[in-house]
């Protein structure tokens, strides 16, 4: 007699919504397979009402995100990248399946993703060095322009590119005090969620960024419209969904940020995608008082 | 048709009757009292948990929706009741009660604004015939700890100032040592001072509304007793609570004080509004107290006149899905006043 063989444990996918692993609101699921056809996962398909509690998630931890130091917040995005390292066969492992890649290709894309992460945390109490100026005026004033966070970004995250095109959308919007609500690659939805628990268990208070699983078509045109979010980032949208999209966000007059053409994730970044979601705050202070 | 103790109240024909002269003999003295208010049924807690909860996955859509919502913002006490209140802020407030999402005329307009006593003038004044209501706290609110003679003094001063409404509370410390009496006199002497000259001022009486404030009650039977005790004491109203208690008003809780006006209306023809007041905060709270009162009271009990909803903040929620259905977008908080 032969001993039963082991049940797998096998993985619910869910959606990371304040801190917190739910299912969708709405119950609903999909297919997820990998590259070559064969059956990953089922994910869960988000609903708008998802989106609507993850803005509300993405609200309530803005002031304590925007509020902490920048120095902190470059310390949380490192310890990210400290998980994220620790994790490494895990992704590489869903980066084979969902990319088709092999293990040395998804190997080095899980390095590039943590020294991309890298070099965003670094830019954390830098960017203002950049950004901000001491303005000359005509006057015995200082007159000082800083950069704030804009608030809450709605990202629709690229399609291509499951890990590296994640952060490298993710970690611009968060490390200058911003959160956000991430619509993951519709096809490859998997190393999403993976990158949620790694979130989840790095200091990054729930709510900063909040990922939603499923179909772009249904939810980024409420996250466009959403009059509670301030900026959003149409880079995962498709060119039509992309045009309608931008004229719901003119509603609010939120900040868009729609890249053309195709991006390489490859390639080092500028700090467009960080300068992109700054808002500039100029003061004026009497000199000698 | 229940049984209350040793004094049985007959429905049918002839209740309003058997009321009054039963009521003599209810309040004649403490044990009388006693007698009565633990000899109504005890409330099934876990049932009335239950029954709440499942109330509260109803799915109101659509019209329906937009209907409730509308209902609810009708039924709005708009309250600002904290030391810090000032005659601007009141002002504020009152504007808001008349229009409350000045974008948008076909809002309607709140039930009533709920100061503090000082201020009752201020509201009176600002919101002139606008047909919303003043309501005014009193009796050494919110705890009820003080002399008779002040609260009944508190009262008048208010009622003179031209609150429409009076919301007083009981001594919480008198019911729970059993000194039903004192509460029951109380209630009567704060009634018999919200009394008005219409001839003279043009206002009639003004409306009693009585907060048990369940919170500090401990039990559900506590509640069931309060309630109708403070019924036969002449409340037009029930009101769960202060909203400065945690926890302020449940559901289960406001299920037992619907019980209580729906019985209370079969045996003696009077209909007694109830009001839960604090911890609700947006619109999907507020209909499930709707649908609760639909349930439980009927919908007789489906009126400003009748019910209401304490509480300021879940106002802005009810204008957001408003303005959501209207729109078809998400609404956000930033185009709402902050209050």
């Amino acid at each position: 007699m032969t001993e039963p063989s082991r049940l797998t444990v096998r993985k619910t996918y869910k959606l990371y919504i304040g801190g917190a692993f739910p299912r969708s609101e709405s119950g609903r699921s999909y297919v997820v397979t990998s590259s070559k056809g064969d059956f990953l996962a089922n994910a869960s398909r988000a609903s708008r009402k998802d989106a609507r509690d993850a803005v509300t998630a993405a609200r309530k931890a803005f002031p304590g995100w925007s509020g902490a130091t920048a120095y902190n917040r470059g310390q949380i995005l490192y310890r990210v990248a400290e998980m994220l390292e620790g994790r490494r066969a895990q992704f590489v492992a869903e980066l084979v399946d969902a990319d088709g890649v092999s293990a040395r290709r998804a190997g080095e894309l899980a390095d590039a993703t943590v020294d991309r992460l890298v070099w965003y945390a670094g830019w954390s109490d830098k960017i203002g060095a950049i950004q901000g100026a001491a303005n000359p005026v005509a006057g015995p004033y200082f007159n000082l322009s800083t950069s704030e966070p804009t608030g809450v970004v709605a990202v629709v995250a690229p399609q291509e590119g499951p890990l590296l095109g994640l952060i490298s959308v993710i970690a611009p919007v968060i490390v200058t005090g911003n959160t956000c609500v991430v619509v993951a690659s519709e096809r490859a939805p998997l190393p999403s969620i993976t990158l949620a628990e790694v979130l989840a268990t790095s200091d990054l208070p729930g709510g900063v960024v909040n990922l939603l699983t499923g179909k772009v078509a249904e939810l980024a045109p409420w996250l466009s419209s959403h009059m509670d979010v301030n900026a959003v980032d149409l880079t995962g949208c498709p060119d039509e969904l992309a045009v309608s999209c931008e004229q719901d966000a003119a509603e609010n007059l939120k900040r868009v940020l729609r890249p053309p053409g195709k991006t390489d994730w490859q390639a080092q970044p500028t700090l467009d995608r960080m300068t992109k979601f700054l808002e500039t705050k100029t003061i004026w202070h009497p000199i000698g008082i | 048709m229940a049984r209350f103790g040793t004094i049985t109240l007959v429905g049918d024909a002839g209740e309003v009757s058997t009321l009054t002269t039963s009521l003599a003999g209810i309040a004649s003295s403490n044990a009388t009292l006693r007698a009565f208010l633990h000899g109504l049924p005890g409330v099934d807690g876990v049932g009335a948990d239950q029954r709440t909860t499942m109330l509260g996955t109803r799915s109101i859509k659509t019209t329906a929706k937009a209907q409730a919502i509308d209902l609810a913002i009708s039924m709005v006490d708009l309250t600002t009741l904290e030391g810090a209140d000032t005659a601007g802020k009141v002002r504020a407030m009152c504007a808001k009660a008349v229009q409350p999402d000045p974008g948008d005329p076909s809002v309607p307009k709140v039930a009533a604004v709920c100061v503090y006593p000082d201020l009752v003038a201020q509201a009176v004044q600002a919101l002139g015939r606008s047909g919303v209501r003043v309501a005014s706290v009193a009796t050494a609110f919110p705890s009820g700890r003080s002399s008779l003679g002040v609260k009944v003094e508190e009262t008048t001063l208010a009622v003179a100032a031209g609150a429409d409404e009076i919301d007083m509370v009981i001594d919480r410390g008198a019911f729970l040592s059993g000194d039903y009496q004192k509460i029951f006199e109380e209630i009567v002497a704060i009634k018999a001072a919200c009394a008005r000259d219409e001839g003279a001022t043009g206002k009639g009486d003004a409306h009693l509304k009585v907060i048990l404030e369940t919170g500090e009650l401990a039990t559900y039977d506590n509640v069931r007793r309060a309630s109708w005790l403070a019924m036969l004491a002449g409340a037009d109203f029930i009101k769960t609570s202060t909203g400065k208690i945690s926890p302020a008003a449940t559901l289960p809780v406001t299920l037992v004080m619907l019980e209580a006006v729906r019985d209370f209306r079969s045996q003696t023809g009077r209909m007694v509004g109830v009001k839960p007041a604090g911890g609700i905060r947006t619109t999907k709270d507020a209909i499930k107290y709707l649908v609760l009162v639909n349930e439980t009271a009927g919908a007789d009990w489906l009126h400003a006149d009748w019910f209401r909803l304490g509480a300021s903040s879940v106002l802005n929620d009810l204008l957001m899905q408003r303005q959501k259905m209207a729109t078809g977008r998400y609404a956000g908080p930033d185009y709402f006043t902050l209050d």
